[in-house]
């Protein structure tokens, strides 16, 4: 996927003033934060759960080594494989190797957001293989050559028209307004690719050390043909995925879809341990779990560690008043919202990314919704801190910055200052309580007045009344 | 009345640098407020702004030298109170600035532990509830985010407002939600700001209240001129001057003094 992070202002202008998106924007937030809310609010244990979560993602980061090597042993036992990939490239290098060991032409794929981070459709396309997305949203967006602007509702920037009108296209079919009948035609043109894959990619939200078995959620059941039909089963996965028994998994569970749809469950949870035993009715021959760090282990010791334990519920976009202006495609690389306004730096550098953890008003909405309580706000001033270390934000505003701690560091200078400057504003807005037009801060007049000072300063009134009272 | 018998508390008040500049009334009515409470208020000379610009633009070397300077102007007094819980959260992240070890680390958090938002104060820290005061009117409540989420005020403001004699509180949609101020936010992301502050003036005006009521106030000044853009009637006053009968003055943007006076 293209990075367009440095071009964040100019997509979120667009965004806002694009109908369609506002009005997808729109259900969005009608939808998933409401469901959240009354599935918590059905759940008494729910912080205490969320307290547990963080602790034992803790426990786990601090583990990382351990556990991951205990998974590929059992993985190993259960006649798969493991492929420890370092970067992106390595990753997709891996699976084309593996797909050409099956000379596959046609590779089924389950939702999963870490081939959006390495890429993976493209470089499979461009080496003679077709990859096929099963899951409804990301199938809707390949037929658009679309990509994901969110991380569990992909398609979730598009209406009903878009959706009708791309299958109309594609399937040659006459166009349907009713969601049933979309649904059955998406179904029914899968159905032929699920029997025709020879490679199924899923990706995992979780790895179970104990067991070396991976699992996904979905709400469809598209990633249990995925992974079920074919004969090789590819899942990739990033390494901060796993966790140490069954039991720890289903603390996940609980959390994951109330945090993300407000469900209680996903309908669909599904483990894969391994390939197809002798006795086994169905299942594939080649089972292969391709390990993806792409950064991750470098956050690590790290005040980034915290992110680790996010597990991609979603929750933090839902609830963010910046998301929900712009939506998730104005953060211009896979990952959006506030968890990807921490991820993206990491990954494709601070220098692109900069723009996106200063879009945020650090409300806090984000952490308060957080399953496993990560502190985003903190982590995205983190990255403000880098940028301002590297001398990479902008000259106007590290010049502003400067002169105002020039005088806010000398109180008297400041006191001198801030009486002139309420001086002069009071000048400019004359009888009139606002200002429509403030030099240097078109930024506020363009889109509203500016209050003007009642008087002077407190400091000076305060002191004017401190010497009378002395008299 | 405070009881005579017992040494008033002594606050510093942290008068915030918005207060100080754009709306002295709403440090007069925290002075007033403390005052009513049994409280010595006392005004450091020292104190300047909490670094909140400095510190949300990764510039920490500034908040560090602003951090100490605030920790020294406010030594001594057994409370700091300010009418913002943007800046006394700030206050609340001195702490973080430091190294463990760093003698400063542990005046920071001495800080920490007598620093207070006005509302929270009154409540939480006084259990007062001698309000004297009256507004014939229905109101609606911006609960803003560094407050809410940061120092936990929610019901503190509403209990000390029920004391308000007429008011009625008419809760708008989404009142949780950021006004899009966000400090440097706004300037640098205006158009976003924009949308954000356009639904909550929406949902304002919504509520069917005749004045936006807030503990903040960047985001009331944020939220006071995009109404007066839009032309809506709605006033907007900061929660104090409502608490120490203060309406009589103008409300935020709408004042109409005389300028040769006022200069």
């Amino acid at each position: 996927m293209q990075i367009k992070s440095p071009e964040f202002k100019q997509s979120a202008r667009i965004a806002l003033q694009d109908v369609n998106l506002q009005k997808a924007l729109g259900n969005l937030k009608a939808g998933f934060p409401g469901k959240r809310a009354s599935a918590v609010a059905r759940m008494p244990e729910f912080d205490q759960l969320r307290d547990q979560a963080r602790d034992l993602k803790n426990h786990i980061l601090e583990h990382l080594d351990l556990y991951l090597d205990e998974f590929e042993a059992r993985v190993v036992e259960n006649g798969g494989q493991v492929h420890w990939c370092r970067t992106a490239d390595d990753a997709r290098q891996t699976i084309l190797q593996l797909c050409r060991e099956q000379d596959a032409k046609t590779v089924t794929k389950g939702k999963s957001m870490v081939t959006e981070e390495i890429n993976l459709n493209e470089y499979l396309e461009e080496n003679g293989i077709r990859p096929v997305e099963t899951d409804l949203g990301e199938y809707i967006l390949q037929l658009r050559g679309d990509h994901p602007s969110h991380i569990i509702a992909p398609a979730i920037h598009l209406n009903l028209e878009d959706v009708s009108e791309t299958f109309h296209q594609h399937h040659h079919r006459p166009k349907s307004d009713d969601p049933a009948v979309l649904m059955a035609e998406a179904r029914e043109m899968l159905r032929k690719e699920f029997v025709a894959a020879d490679v199924g990619i899923t990706g995992a939200n979780f790895l179970i050390a104990e067991t070396g078995s991976t699992m996904i959620v979905t709400n469809e059941g598209n990633g249990d043909l995925t992974q079920t039909l074919p004969k090789t089963h590819i899942v990739v996965s990033s390494i901060e995925k796993v966790v140490p028994t069954l039991e720890d998994a289903s603390l996940f569970l609980r959390l994951l879809a109330r945090s993300a749809t407000g469900q209680e469950f996903t309908v669909y949870n599904t483990l894969s341990s391994g390939n197809r035993r002798p006795d086994d009715q169905d299942g594939p021959e080649n089972f292969h779990v391709v390990l993806v760090d792409n950064g991750r282990s470098d956050m690590v010791g790290t005040q980034l560690q915290d992110m680790l334990r996010c597990i991609r519920c979603s929750a933090c976009m839902n609830h963010c008043p910046v998301y929900g202006a712009v939506g998730g495609h104005s953060y211009g690389w896979v990952y959006p919202g506030p968890m990807g306004s921490v991820l993206t730096p990491q990954m494709i550098g601070i220098e692109k990314a900069g723009l996106l953890p200063n879009a945020s008003t650090f409300c806090g909405k984000c952490e308060e919704v957080c399953p496993v309580r990560i502190p985003l706000p903190k982590l995205m001033r983190h990255w403000r801190e880098k940028e301002f270390e590297k001398h990479l934000s902008p000259k106007a505003v590290r010049w502003g910055l400067g002169s105002w701690a020039f005088f806010a560091t000398r109180p008297t200078l400041y006191r001198m200052f801030t009486a002139g400057a309420s001086r002069f504003m009071r000048i400019l807005g004359g009888k009139k309580g606002t200002i429509k037009k403030l030099p240097l801060a078109a930024g506020w007049t363009d889109h509203r007045d500016m209050p003007t000072p009642t008087g002077k300063t407190f400091m000076q009134q305060w002191q004017a009344r401190q010497q009378q009272e002395k008299r | 009345m405070p009881d005579t018998h017992t040494p008033p508390i002594k606050v510093g008040l942290f008068v915030t640098c918005l207060a100080d500049m754009f709306r002295p009334e709403v440090a007069f009515a925290t002075v007033k407020l403390l005052e009513q409470a049994g409280c010595e208020v006392d005004v450091p000379s020292a104190q300047t702004c909490c670094g909140q610009p400095a510190f949300n633009s990764g510039d920490n070397h500034n908040s560090r030298m602003i951090a100490r300077q605030t920790i020294a102007a406010f030594d001594g007094y057994r409370y700091v109170v300010g009418p913002s819980g943007s800046c006394i959260g700030m206050l609340h992240h001195y702490p973080e600035l430091f190294d463990d070890g760093d003698p400063w680390k542990a005046r920071a958090e001495e800080l920490k532990a007598r620093a207070f938002e006005i509302t929270s104060f009154l409540v939480d820290e006084l259990n007062f509830s001698g309000i004297h005061s009256t507004f014939t009117g229905k109101i609606t409540y911006h609960d803003s985010c560094s407050g809410l989420r940061e120092l936990g005020i929610k019901q503190q403001p509403r209990q000390l407002l029920s004391e308000v004699e007429g008011v009625t509180l008419s809760e708008m949609q989404e009142a949780e939600t950021c006004c899009g101020f966000g400090g440097t936010f706004c300037v640098k992301y205006p158009e976003i700001s924009n949308r954000m502050v356009s639904n909550k003036t929406g949902f304002a005006a919504d509520s069917g209240a005749e004045m936006l009521v807030g503990g903040d106030l960047g985001c009331l000044l944020n939220m006071a001129g995009k109404l007066k853009r839009e032309g809506r009637e709605m006033q907007v006053r900061h929660v104090v001057e409502l608490l120490a009968d203060m309406t009589q003055s103008p409300a935020i943007g709408d004042a109409d003094y005389d300028l040769g006076q006022e200069l």
